[in-house]
């Protein structure tokens, strides 16, 4: 038993009444992380003194200045900023780098009330779809201790499905919240574009990159959302764009709700068991009153290539500001500057990591740019025409979020097309920046597995509401990993 | 465009400012090579006057009022500064003798 059991309502209702204190929320967390973190292996970096100290502080704020998220635990990836507290990528070139302020979004959390107890493991650079590309440690999936949590931001969802925390923060660039959120049995929003400020977000592909909420059920979810979206003048990416109050708008009625269908998230590649889930799945919405038509997404097999292209194109323009000059690591016994900018990237960057600078770098040079660069921009336009169209008639588009459960670590690794193939189903919806949810919905050799909601721009409301009422059709949210009693 | 000459990539590495070994070289000649190939999928589609698209929102300049604010503390600034003098970033030589 643990009080991550309980829905962030219960929790409030808990220290409304007396029955726990915000402290004893903290000390949950860090004494879950103490038992089973040596399994799971997802935090890099705990910030125990500091976030003790905060419970106490909180502990004296009246319950009319309180919010629904209040004194609550939170884990956040190691690619958004911390002020004080190590920040990675996961990656060499950062170890021992100590952020002077935070980003955006962890000063929201801190502004709602959160506590923020750690940071978690990822694949460097969030280049990656099993958290073995960090440099650190391999994040275990802990619904089977052999298998990969998903990535880039695997832990995310890792430290969530195990309770080490309630709450989580991920960042999404190709599916990256969430295929580990349904290789994880939870819930994970990639919302639209703009809607949650990248300020403080190490950036990999700035056009695709969005932060979102990781937590145990729909309505949480949504809370959290809350806490971060909205405009920030530091970032004029971010979108002025008014935050409903999402949690509102959940009542489990999606009565006449036009689900789209595409057949291409169902052809070659997806596994029985996930086509299966998700025909269920389609009659639990029908069931409640939405109606289900097939429609296709005709670009959809070009979005692969066009985002390695365009990602690794944004990645190696940001990622040269790693230079071993003004944080990180720096390469030692070299001659001149020139020296110092190739060692220390060299030394520093992982293998996949210089892959994706080195495609972005060719695709991005003098020859070649339109040839690769160009043309998948073009390409991107026919990609997000393709949701356009459907959107015209439709209010959300589903399907599987993986063609597969989470495969055994080692797996796959070999064959760079291999783990490329792995996010299939969530890139495009990057390339279109569209907002999409992953909930779980069935589970294979108790492996859990995901359902994707996707919604038009800025309508993650309709996405919650869909979500809400099939999470309250089945019970799927419920299950919890052998890894969840502490022994 | 299928496989990448090694001295290509090894112009590429340069220009991505990374140094890498003969052995490096040719591994990513080959995996370059695999990925163009893939990539060269795109030219089944005719792209003839459609627009590229580099940001999905209509976004093109975001301007503030120009009114001065705080920057963060230049001490604070140098923390993560592995060689620094009186204030100042250190770095090796730039110009050979």
């Amino acid at each position: 038993m643990t009080l991550f059991e309980r829905s962030a309502r219960e929790l409030q209702e808990g220290l409304h009444n007396g029955e726990i204190t915000i402290a004893d929320l903290t000390n949950e967390a860090f004494s879950r992380i103490e038992k089973l973190d040596g399994d799971v292996q997802a935090f890099l970096a705990l910030d125990k003194d500091n976030a003790l100290k905060r419970a106490e502080e909180l502990e004296t704020i009246p319950a009319e200045e309180r919010g629904p998220l209040f004194g609550l635990p939170i884990g956040v990836k190691d690619n958004i900023v911390t002020e004080g507290i190590e920040t990675t990528c996961a990656s060499k070139i950062l170890k021992g780098f100590i952020p002077i302020y935070d980003a955006t979004v962890v000063k929201k959390l801190r502004d709602a009330g959160m506590i923020t107890v750690g940071k978690l493991n990822m694949d460097e650079f969030a280049m990656g779809s099993s958290n073995e590309n960090s440099a650190f440690k391999t994040t275990k999936n802990p619904w089977n201790l052999n298998h990969v949590p998903g990535g880039s931001s695997g832990a995310s969802a890792a430290s969530v499905a195990a309770g080490e925390v309630p709450f989580s923060l991920g960042s999404d660039t190709g599916g990256s919240i969430r295929q580990p959120a349904a290789y994880c049995g939870v819930v994970g929003m990639k919302p639209t574009y703009g809607r949650v400020s990248r300020y403080g977000l190490v950036a990999y592909a700035s056009s695709l990159d969005q932060i979102g909420p990781i937590t145990r059920n729909v309505y949480d979810n949504a809370l959290l959302l809350e806490a971060i979206a909205g405009v920030d003048p530091n970032d004029s990416t971010s979108a002025d764009v008014p935050v409903p109050n999402y949690a509102s708008s959940l009542n489990g009625d999606i009565k006449g709700l036009r689900v789209a269908v595409p057949k291409e998230f169902l052809g070659e590649g997806v596994s029985e068991e996930v086509r299966q889930s998700i025909y269920s799945a389609l009659e639990v919405l029908k069931g409640l009153g939405a109606t289900v038509e097939e429609v296709s997404l005709p670009h959809s097999k070009y979005a692969l290539a066009a985002y390695y292209i365009l990602a690794s194109s944004e990645a190696s323009s940001n990622l040269s500001r790693f230079d071993g000059i003004r944080y990180g690591f720096r390469a030692e016994g070299v001659k001149n500057l020139m020296e110092l900018y190739k060692e220390t990237r060299a030394q520093g960057f992982g293998e996949e990591v210089k892959l994706r600078i080195m495609l972005g770098t060719y695709s991005l040079s003098a020859g070649t740019y339109d040839a690769y660069y160009k043309k998948a921009q073009q390409v991107r336009t026919l990609i997000k025409e393709d949701y356009d169209k459907v959107f015209e008639n439709y209010d959300v588009i589903v399907g599987p979020t993986a063609p597969t459960a989470a495969f055994k670590i080692g797996d796959n690794i070999d064959d760079p097309m291999t783990m490329y193939a792995n996010d299939i189903l969530t890139i495009p919806i990057n390339l279109a920046g569209v907002p999409a949810i992953s909930i779980p919905c069935g589970f294979h050799e108790g492996l859990p597995l995901g359902l994707q909601i996707i919604g038009k721009h800025f309508d993650e409301e309709t996405i919650y509401r869909a979500a809400y009422a099939y999470e309250q059709a089945t019970d799927f949210h419920k299950q919890t990993p052998s890894t969840w009693e502490v022994k | 465009m299928a496989k990448l000459s090694k001295e290509e990539v090894k112009h590429v590495a340069h220009l991505a400012r990374l140094a890498i070994t003969d052995e490096e070289a040719e591994k990513f000649a080959d995996q370059l090579g695999k990925i163009t190939v893939f990539a060269e999928q795109l030219n089944e589609l005719d792209t003839t006057n459609v627009e590229p698209t580099s940001h999905v929102l209509s976004i093109v300049n975001v301007m503030r009022e120009d009114v001065a604010v705080k920057g963060l503390d230049r001490d604070v600034m140098m923390l993560n500064v592995k060689e620094q003098e009186d204030g100042q970033v250190k770095v090796p030589p730039i110009l050979e003798d």
